[in-house]
């Protein structure tokens, strides 16, 4: 990736002349401003971003941003995304997907993307709900949920985005919310400076549809209790009296109060996102799934790993220098040839 | 013992034998001798979808026939005038296309009891009279090839699996052929084995002299090299061909080249081929599925490449979506299609030519694609080339129809001269100056701007678009003019493709109108028929979306026209609608190619037997 320093851009270069359709108080519009304030800070130039979405109110987003893009067909974002990364991987490709359109038309390619290590940026809008067909459960619906295509609630489990993510061999995970911009914006930021597949999940609040998903963890009252906030070398303290911490037990995590005289801050675990062994990533995707467990935010992996595209790049290279530049002799004659006279 | 030599102008010989006996290996060993030596061929392997179906059974058949001649060829022939067996499935299954006065020549070894039952034959059929009308030549391969690795180090399966270059060999000796190029080529490929390239050498010519030495054989054979014109020759398949065309493209125009393509028979080899070409600057991506595949080329396009999708049957149908994307982004995209037999998985490695209506209308919305076809392997080489050429200067996917009978079959191929074959220009916009994203040139094409380029970002998507500008619009004015110039901008390139030739006279009662893979079976039926005197011409098309402008005066100059598909009548219907008049379809879906005889003997009775 070529870096830039002699251009200074603002949040507002970033925005396109598109008018922004998104229904007011929409979770999108928060993401969208997190994106344009962080670009100017990821050191590439303009013409080097491509936004890539699929199809959903969130992959209007495409529109909103003034850098190249695509807005795709439903699902097939990290494909095409795949595609323009291998063929050009000068440039700084992000994709922009709602729930449905990465993980159940699209979960193939995103699954795939994750396995041989893309070098893509992917900003997951989960707001739990398919906004754009009015309000449908997605795949990371809770089980029982009622909507207009389940009115007795839906029998499915959800997914969950970061243990599928890592499950797929992911290199870097992180989570982070719509109403926290500072925190989305380190998020951001982190994912631009990963090389290889970068996942951010975001939680989005679909006003319309399915209003107050992530209150409880938004919500001034509640927020400090129920988010734990994750950070590379600090102890997972958490709390309005930062008080409660995660250690292990055996192989469970456990929330525990250092007040309290059993445990002290040395007790509690060390985050480490780049631990080789991906065991810890993995409990920490899942604290959330009991609701006594705070919901972590931050980021989960950071490893590094060779990238797909730089691999192919990398072959072609070499054989170049072994073999030569191919030539239209070369091609042709590559087999047994006789000649008639 | 002398030996007779009798002059042919022309032989077709099938070998057959179970899936792991190495019939393909020992029929384009005898391909690449046969193209050396001079003669016009064409290839034929027909190969069962079992990798290794159980032994001695008839589903586990594998084929390959060629047919060499001192003339210009265009088919594999109907009828082999040599059938090599290795074992009594190869004879059932094969014996029906012989003609009385073939020759056989049989494994006798593997006529046991075991393999006579799996073929399904009560008794055994080289000694029930059952083959009185044809020459049988009864050889125990296995144990003469066992006698001649009687002092070998090799394990009795690997010397059993040497038994197909007997029967090379005594072949090479039946048609008077060179053994040095197989020599050759057994000594590069067993260069680290070299007890296997010794035991393959003792076999060969164990086979040759067999034929020379013992008395069964009284006669060989010899073709004269055919008239060829003058030049630097190789063998090529389809599919190898239309791997050269697209590199090809790619060197012409500078521009690399990206295929994201997902395995499928017949289709894979094109990506095997592809992904060798590495100091070429090829990509390959082996998708996760042809969605993938097809999507993640749209992205390279996007990006400024070449981009390539390959497929076959159900992987077309997977492509559908994508190819609406491709034309309302207006990126350049080439999509190839080795048709098999359908639906669904259909017939795996089996020809045939039915997704012609899906490549012309096959979509949601009004969705225009060019789709042109091959007609030859040698000729996939220029309709790749084609392809990109269409698809680059209209920025519009190009839809290009090979079928696994072309794919697989394989004919000498004049190398091209390279300054020959035109230059690709290709334009990336990069002047800021008046640039909207679907603003049209000359050709009504958009412009062609990549990621990279300052000032000219720019967002193109699935949405409509707005004329000129690109914004999404829902205006129902702008919709109905887009979806209008989409097609005109395809109907426009009748203007930049070649008037299609007639192949005989302009006018008369007879016109047989094909597509694609069918040619070479068209094209002998015709000769032979204007031979006898019938008034008949034959038009084959390579552009079949546009259509040749001429072709509708073609038409209009003949009593009948006949249309032989591979399908149920796909190009017929579309003619009868493009021009309002009757057609004739002769079709057939077996799985399997035309012969010549059967279209002669459908234009033979159309004519009424009238010379
Ligand atoms: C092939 C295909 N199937 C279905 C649709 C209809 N569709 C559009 S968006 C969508 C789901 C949107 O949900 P999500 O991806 O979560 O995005 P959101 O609108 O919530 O941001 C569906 C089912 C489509 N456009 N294409
Ligand atoms: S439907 Fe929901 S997700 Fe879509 S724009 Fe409205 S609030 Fe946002
Ligand atoms: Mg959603």
């Amino acid at each position: 990736m070529t870096t830039n320093t002699e251009i200074k851009y603002t949040a507002k270069d970033f925005a396109s002349d598109q008018d922004v359709r998104w229904c007011p108080g929409c979770g999108d519009y928060s993401i969208l401003a997190q994106v344009q304030r962080t670009f100017p800070d990821i050191g590439v130039p303009k013409e080097k971003i491509v936004i890539i979405s699929g199809i959903g109110c969130s992959s209007r987003f495409t529109y909103y941003m003034d850098t190249f893009g695509m807005h795709g067909i439903h699902g097939r974002a990290p494909a095409i995304a795949g595609g323009l990364k291998i063929a050009r991987p000068d440039l700084s490709v992000w994709v922009a997907a709602g729930d449905g359109d990465l993980l159940s038309i699209g979960g193939n390619h995103f699954i795939h993307t994750c396995r041989k290590n893309i070098d893509l940026k992917i900003l997951l809008f989960n707001n739990r709900i398919y906004g754009l067909t009015k309000g449908q459960y997605s795949p990371t619906s809770e089980k029982g949920k009622i909507t207009k295509s389940s009115p007795y609630g839906s029998v499915d489990y959800p997914f969950n985005p970061l243990s599928l993510a890592l499950g797929a061999g992911a290199t870097f995970i992180a989570r982070s919310i719509d109403r926290n911009p500072k925190h989305m914006q380190e998020m951001i930021k982190k994912a631009a400076d990963h090389k290889g597949t970068s996942f951010v999940e975001i939680f989005q609040n679909c006003n319309i549809f399915n209003d107050g998903a992530y209150d409880h963890l938004s919500s001034k009252d509640t927020k400090d209790d129920a988010v734990l906030v994750l950070e590379h070398g600090k102890p997972m303290i958490f709390g309005s009296q930062r008080n409660k911490g995660i250690i292990l037990n055996g192989t469970k995590p456990q929330v525990v109060n250092i007040d309290e005289g059993n445990y002290s801050i040395n007790d509690i675990l060390v985050h480490s996102e780049t631990d080789d062994n991906p065991f810890l990533s993995y409990l920490l995707t899942y604290l959330s799934e009991n609701p006594d467990y705070p919901t972590p935010i931050g980021v989960f992996r950071n490893v590094l790993r060779p990238t797909c595209d730089e691999e192919i790049q990398n072959q072609i290279n070499y054989i170049t220098e072994v073999n030569g530049k191919g030539t239209l002799k070369e091609l042709f004659h590559n087999t047994t040839t006789w000649t008639v006279e | 013992m002398k030996k007779e030599i009798k002059k042919l102008d022309e032989v077709t010989i099938r070998f057959a034998g179970d899936s792991g006996d190495g019939m393909q290996l020992t029929g384009s060993q005898f391909s690449d001798t046969t193209a050396l030596f001079g003669n016009d061929l064409i290839t034929l392997p027909d190969y069962p979808a079992e990798i290794r179906a159980p032994a001695g059974t008839l589903y586990g058949v594998s084929g390959f026939q060629l047919r060499f001649s001192s003339q210009d060829t265009n088919t594999p022939g109907d009828h082999p005038d040599v059938l090599v067996a290795m074992n009594p499935a190869a004879l059932k299954k094969n014996q029906k296309d012989l003609l009385p006065g073939a020759t056989i020549i049989v494994n006798q070894d593997a006529f046991d009891l075991r393999n006579i039952r799996s073929a399904g034959y009560n008794v055994n059929p080289l000694e029930d009279n059952s083959l009185d009308g044809f020459k049988l030549f009864k050889i125990p391969i296995s144990s003469l090839t066992a006698n001649a690795l009687a002092d070998s180090s090799l394990t009795v399966k690997e010397v059993a699996r040497c038994k197909n270059f007997f029967a090379l060999g005594l072949m090479y000796w039946m048609f008077n052929r060179p053994l040095e190029p197989t020599l050759k080529w057994i000594n590069k490929k067993f260069k680290k084995v070299p007890a296997l390239a010794e035991a393959n050498t003792k076999v060969l010519n164990a086979g040759y002299y067999y034929g020379e030495n013992t008395e069964i054989f009284e006669t060989r054979y010899t073709v004269s090299p055919a008239n060829l014109p003058k030049g630097t020759y190789r063998n090529i398949s389809g599919n190898e061909a239309l791997a050269l065309g697209c590199v090809t493209a790619s060197l012409k125009s500078g521009v690399p080249l990206f295929l994201g393509s997902y395995p499928i028979t017949p289709a894979s080899e094109i990506l095997h081929q592809l992904s060798t070409y590495k100091n070429f600057g090829v990509k390959t991506f082996q998708a996760e599925d042809e969605i993938a595949g097809i999507t993640s080329a749209i992205g390279a396009s996007f990006g400024g490449y070449l981009a390539l999708t390959t497929t076959s049957g159900p992987g077309m149908a997977l492509k559908t979506e994508a190819l609406g994307l491709a034309v309302m982004t207006e990126l350049p995209l080439v999509i190839i299609n080795v048709q098999r037999g359908g639906p669904s998985t259909g017939l795996p490695t089996k020809t045939e030519q039915s997704d012609l209506l899906q490549a012309f209308y096959g979509r949601n919305g009004e969705a225009p694609i060019p789709v042109i076809a091959a007609s030859t392997p040698g000729n996939c080489f220029e309709m790749a080339f084609e392809a990109f050429r269409i698809s680059t200067k209209y920025m519009t996917p190009v839809i290009l129809l090979s079928d696994g009978y072309i794919a697989n079959g394989a004919e000498p191929w004049l190398i091209p001269d390279e300054s020959s074959i035109p230059e690709l220009s290709v334009k990336f916009r990069t002047e800021k100056e008046g640039f909207a994203p679907y603003m049209r040139d000359e050709n009504l094409a958009r412009p062609w701007v990549v990621p990279g380029t300052p000032g000219l970002e720019h967002r193109i998507g699935g949405l409509e678009k707005a004329n000129i500008t690109g914004n999404v619009s829902h205006d129902p004015d702008n919709h109905h003019m887009m979806c209008e110039l989409r097609a005109k901008k395809v109907k426009n390139i009748e203007n930049d493709i070649p008037e299609t030739e007639v192949f005989g006279e302009e006018k008369g009662d007879i016109l047989v109108l094909g597509w694609g893979g069918t040619y070479g079976a068209i094209r002998d039926a015709v000769i032979r028929a204007q031979k006898e005197g019938l008034s008949v011409s034959q038009v084959h098309l390579h552009h079949i979306n546009p259509f040749p402008k001429n072709l509708g005066n073609i038409l209009k100059n003949f009593k009948k026209i006949i249309v032989p598909e591979l399908n149920l009548g796909q190009l017929s219907k579309i003619l009868r609608i493009e021009f309002l008049i009757p057609v004739e379809s002769f079709c057939k879906v077996k799985g399997l190619p035309f012969t010549a005889v059967e279209i002669y003997s459908k234009i033979s009775s159309m004519s009424g037997g009238k010379k």
